[in-house]
This record gives structure tokens, sequence and C-alpha cells, in this order.
């Protein structure tokens, strides 16, 4: 098992936004979270990314073998985890190459590789800014300053293709795409799953996963995961909205 | 009497073993000037923090010393020497050793013919007419008691003269030298520089320090650029964290001129900059854009004024700031744009970060403008490093440490990218890395 959740709980300023979450995500799965808005999807990412705001109340979570809780932000990316965040960072003054440079060569360093040097580095990324047809110039530009927001969500896909994560979160990527740019993000993801590793895809809609074809599609709501299916569930849901999910979730509150 | 009656005592108690000193140095011309500094030196009282100009800044522990002129001898090597130069850099180098111009340690390239860089302290006994035409010109002696007593006790220092026409294409490194030293000492360099119509000269002002040592720099740099004339400067203050530092730069501006100076200060007790620039004619550009850092209980002081007194100039001021521990910043701002300086072009921002709890800085932009067809513009901030931008570093496997030595280096790029000799903006990001690098 690459993730295992059990039962996690997460705090923000004292309001509980995930109030028990189960997930299981083996190596080689595409795992969809879908659910309305507020219902503590992008929550679920961050937290599991390790961002500190949120308070761990209660549950578990394993991740590659070792309880995640207690890894940094940074040693949790360094373990094989990466998020594609919802709305990247501009970080003025510090240029994209700099950026996965350094980030490359931690996680090298921490899993006991060789750090490459400039050459090699650079070698590398071109073949991967193809994978989601990011400009070049873009790479000594500084991070996310003055991109677009589909240059943004291409950028995030491209660090993940230089990474080279064992799971992948990708937090609403597709939000604000159009069709081309989603259909670019979603080719450069296809093409970077393999048998060893794993993608969350979190998302509002379905659209992106007529690219991005889950194998399980779990419904977000209030906090916990209240249904979970195949790839035809987020059909359903594309279909008949998220109401009826939200009438038998409540229903089983009430009883 | 005033606060500290007793240690001005001792500074003009001082001016007379100086002035003995100077032995037949004295009958120049410009010696009238020192009695002159001398006496409006004995009349002005150091400033206290009622002082709106010095409101932050208490320089009573500065007053505590009798610090003491330092003797000539000197037993500096070349190897000590070695660390502070920019090797990769072809230049000048004029290296004054606690006060005092060393010869030997100096190196000056082939200069264009009739350019002088070297010791004030010669062309002052040369009776140089350049310096006596501009000597104690710029910097007010009258008024300002650390300037007065600069001035009174005029020594050594760098003068460069460039005559009209002339491009000095290397840069030329001034480095002051403080060493350690039996007793307190007490160095004001007394800088000229003089750029003559259509010249340019690029000049580095160095301090720094090869001991820990509590001593007091005193220095005063007047800058003229006559018409068309581009003067670019850098100031570098790597002075023992336990110094006072003094500094005062005026910047006479005449038609069409460019100046640019970016000043860049880690270390000093307290150290204290007075930094003006006045437009005499239209046309003119003048740049001051700075970096500093401290950290410890260190208190930087930073006042500029720049003065568009006359129409279609353009000034631009950047001043960064990266404060630590429990240290200080003072940031004080001025632009007048007189009545008759339409078409101005003024436009200032201050940033710094505090890294602490405990750390503070106080900014404060002055505009005061008399014109109508102008424009100015001036910002202000105050901020820790950006949390989110933290956490998307940290986020792709960078460590905490790197991730906010990655921020800042980011903060400070564009301060050290506007920097134009490209030896110093390596020179400036390698003192950020050794600071911040993990």
């Amino acid at each position: 098992m690459l993730l295992e959740i059990k039962n996690l709980h997460a705090n923000i300023e004292g309001k509980e936004i995930l109030k028990g979450i189960d997930l299981k995500v083996k190596a080689g799965e595409v795992h969809a979270i879908m659910g309305p808005n507020g219902s503590g999807k992008s929550t679920l990412a961050q937290v599991l990314a390790g961002k500190e705001e949120y308070e761990i109340t209660k549950g578990e979570v394993t991740f590659n073998g070792k309880n995640l809780l207690e890894l940094s932000p940074e040693d949790r990316a360094r373990e094989g985890m990466f998020l594609a965040f919802q709305y990247p960072i501009e970080i003025p003054g510090v240029s994209n190459t700099n950026l996965l440079k350094t980030a490359l060569n931690e996680i090298r360093k921490y899993n006991g590789q060789e750090e490459l040097d400039t050459m090699e580095f650079l070698t590398q990324i071109k073949a991967k800014m193809k994978l989601v047809e990011l400009d070049q110039t873009l790479l000594s530009r500084a991070v996310n300053e003055g991109f677009s927001g589909g240059e943004k969500k291409r950028n995030e896909i491209f660090q993940m293709a230089v990474l080279e994560p064992k799971l992948g979160i990708l937090d609403e990527t597709d939000s604000g795409l159009d069709i081309d740019a989603l259909r670019i993000v979603a080719n450069g993801v296809n093409k970077l799953k393999s048998k060893e590793n794993a993608t969350i895809v979190v998302t509002h809609y379905q659209r992106l996963l007529n690219y991005i074809v889950p194998d399980f599609v779990h419904v977000l709501y209030k906090g916990k995961i209240v249904k979970s299916g195949g790839k035809e569930l987020a059909l359903e849901l594309e279909e008949k909205g998220y109401d009826w999910i939200k009438e038998e979730s409540n229903a089983v509150v009430e009883n | 009497m005033s606060q500290f009656a007793e240690i001005k005592e001792w500074y003009l108690s001082e001016f007379k073993l100086f002035e003995n000193s100077l032995n037949g140095e004295s009958a120049a011309p410009i010696h009238k000037i020192r009695k002159e500094a001398i006496s409006n030196f004995s009349n002005l009282d150091f400033p206290n923090t009622k002082d709106e100009e010095w409101k932050y800044t208490n320089i009573a522990p500065l007053l505590k010393y009798n610090f003491k002129p330092a003797p000539q001898k000197s037993d500096v090597k070349p190897e000590h020497v070695n660390k502070f130069l920019f090797n990769e850099l072809e230049h000048s180098l004029l290296v004054f050793v606690n006060g005092h111009f060393n010869q030997e340690l100096s190196k000056i390239k082939d200069l264009p013919a009739g350019v002088i860089a070297g010791s004030i302290s010669d062309s002052i006994k040369e009776k140089s007419p350049v310096v006596e035409k501009h000597f104690g010109k710029y910097a007010d002696y009258k008024n300002q008691i650390f300037t007065a007593l600069s001035t009174a006790y005029t020594r050594d220092g760098a003068f460069i003269y460039v005559p009209g026409g002339k491009i000095v294409d290397d840069a030329i490194h001034i480095l002051f030298l403080t060493t350690r030293a039996e007793e307190n000492i007490l160095t004001q360099p007394r800088n000229l520089f003089v750029a003559g119509k259509n010249s340019q000269v690029t000049i580095i002002e160095h301090y720094a320090s090869l001991d820990e040592n509590i001593y007091f720099t005193n220095a005063v740099t007047e800058i003229f650029a006559d018409e068309n004339a581009v003067v670019d400067h850098v100031k570098l203050q790597e002075e023992s964290k336990k110094a006072f530092h003094i500094a005062r730069m005026e910047i006479d501006q005449e038609k069409n001129s460019n100046f640019s100076s970016h000043a860049i200060s880690l270390g000093g007790d307290i150290s204290r900059n007075d930094f003006n620039s006045r437009f005499n004619d239209e046309g003119s550009e003048c740049m001051m854009n700075g970096l500093f850092l401290t950290d410890g209980t260190q208190l930087f002081d930073v006042h500029t004024l720049i003065d568009h007194a006359k129409p279609h100039c353009n000034s631009h001021e950047h001043y960064k700031g990266i404060l630590d521990d429990k240290s200080r910043g003072v940031f004080n701002g001025k632009v007048i744009v007189r009545q008759d300086a339409q078409k101005t072009n003024a436009f200032q921002e201050n940033n710094n970060i505090i890294l602490s709890d405990d750390a503070l800085i106080n900014t404060k932009p002055q505009l005061e403008i008399f014109a109508d067809d102008v424009k100015c513009s001036h910002g202000a901030t105050i901020g820790q490093l950006d949390e989110e931008a933290m956490f998307y570093l940290k986020s792709r496997g960078i460590g905490e440490e790197t991730s906010k030595s990655i921020l800042i280096h980011a903060f400070a790029s564009d301060v050290i990218k506007s920097i134009k000799v490209d030896a110093i903006k390596n020179y400036v990001e390698k003192i950020l890395s050794d600071r911040f690098d993990g």
C-alpha cells in the first residue's frame, strides 16, 4: 500500500474540516476525489502535503511505509509526495530552474543518489518540458510570476514530471483551464503514469476525468468520504449533480 | 552644559595634537577650513533622540569612547587584503589602513592622461586646484557636527579626478581597512570624487575590518558630477560588528549628469548614513539603491535626500532591509521637488523583511512636492518571509533553511541586479549565501 489514511480528522482555527477520512491508494492506481465546494477536498490535499496551519486531531496516515504525519513537508516530498497546487504561488526573484534544480538535488540527496550538475539537470528537464508543451523561456523566468493560469497549471505538472513522485496529488488542476490546456495537462499526467506511482485527482468537475481515467472515484462531503465507486460514479455525478449524495448522506446522519 | 560636553572636549583637545602632527601641511589653504570646522564643531551639540533627524538612532554608545587617530605604521600584508578584493575584476586599487593611504598595498592601473586616483593628503600638499575648488563645498560642516569633526580632522582619504572627456574603463576600488590596535581607533576618511564634463568613472568605496574591534569610522564623501558625466558608485560597508560607522555622501549633479549608487551594508554596531543628492540643472538622473542586513543588536540608519531643484530630472531610489535577531533599521527617504522642477520623475521604495520577533524597522518616506507637473511615487513595506512561498518550496522537497535562503536571495535580487559591475553583484550574492545558506 502506497498511502493509507485511517479516520483522519483535521481542524483549522478550531473548526473541524476533515471528519474521519479513510482511503487506501496502491501504486499504479488513479483515484479521483470529487465533491461539492467546501467539502474538504483541498484541505485533504494540503493536509497530506503537510501544511502547518491544519491541526490533525485524530487518525493515522501511512505513506510509503512511514508515518506521514510525523514528516516535515520537505521530507514528505523527498519520500515521493507531490502536490500540484490549486493556486500555484508566485515567487518573484526565484527562477524556475533554480527551484527545480535545488528541489531535485535535495530529493536525490535524501534518497542517497548523487546530485546532478547543471548540464545533466538541463538535459533531463528538456525532455520533461515537451511533456507539457511548456515554452523554454519560462524556465529562466521567476516561478509562476506573470504566468497565465494555464501556464501555472502546466508548470505544476512539469515540476511533477521532473521530481518523479510516487504519489501525485492534483488539486483542482483542471479548474480555469480551457479544453486545449486541459488536454495538455491530462496528457502529461497520463504519460507520467506507471506501475510504480499513483495519482490522486481532486476535482469539482467530471470533465478532467474524460482525459485522466480514474480507477476509483470517491465523493467527499462535509469532511467525509460518503461514497466510493468506479469511474462510472463520476459520470453519474456529472449527470445528477451532488444533491442526491447530500440527501443520502444527510439521511444517514439523521438515522 | 550639553549632555555630551565631556566627549566634545576630548575631540577638541585631541585636535591640538592633530594640528601639531600636521607639520608643514597646515600651510595648505584648506587648513583654514579645518580651523573653521573645529570652531563650528565646538559650537554644535551632538544629537540626541530628541532631534527629529536622530529620533530612532541613539548615538550615546558611540560617545562613551575616547577614540583616537591611529598612527600611520601598520603591519598589514597583501594576504590580509586579498579576501576583500574582486579577483575577476580588472580594477585599480587604493588601500587605506586605519585611515592612512598605503602605497605598497595599492595598485593603480594605467589611467587615461590627467586622471588622478590616490591620496587626498598628497593632493592637499600639492595644493591641487581641483581639491581647493571642491573640498568642503558640498558636505555641510557648519550645521552637521560629524561633518564638522571630519572636516576639522581632514588628513587623508581618496581623491579621484577625471578630467573632462576621459573615460576610466576599469573600476577604482577603494578599500578602507581597520586593523587591530591598542587604542580605540578613530578614522575619518575624507573622500573627494570629481568627474569632469563628459567623463565616466566607477568607484567602489569599501569599508572593512581585519578584527572585530571597537573603532569609529567617520567618513565624508563629496562627489561632483559635471555636465554629462556618468558616475557609478558602490559602497560596501563590512565594518566590525562592534564598530561605529557614521557616513555622509554629498552628490552635486550638473546638467545631464548620471549618478548611480548602491550601498550594501552589513557591519557596524551603529551605522548612520546620510546620502544627499542635488540636481543643479536639467536632464540629470540619480539612482540611490541599497541593501542592508542586520542581526544581533546592530542598528542601521540611512537618511537620504534627493533634491529636485531643476526640471526634467529623474530619481530612482530603492532600499531593502533584512533584519534579524534584535537588530533595528531606520530608513528616512526625503525627496524635495521644488517649484521649478516640472517634469520630475521620482520613484522611491523601501521594502523590509523581518526574520525574528524582536527586530524592528522605522521607515519614513518624506515627499515634499512644490511643482504640479510631476510623477512621484513612494512605497514602504515591512513583512516576514512569505509563508505560502515557504510552504511551496518545502512541498518541492527543499528544506527549511534552504527555502529561507532562496527567498532572502529573491527578496534582495532586484537591488543586486541593478548593480552594474558583475563582480560586485557576485560578491554581494556571496555575502548573502555565506550568511543564509545552511
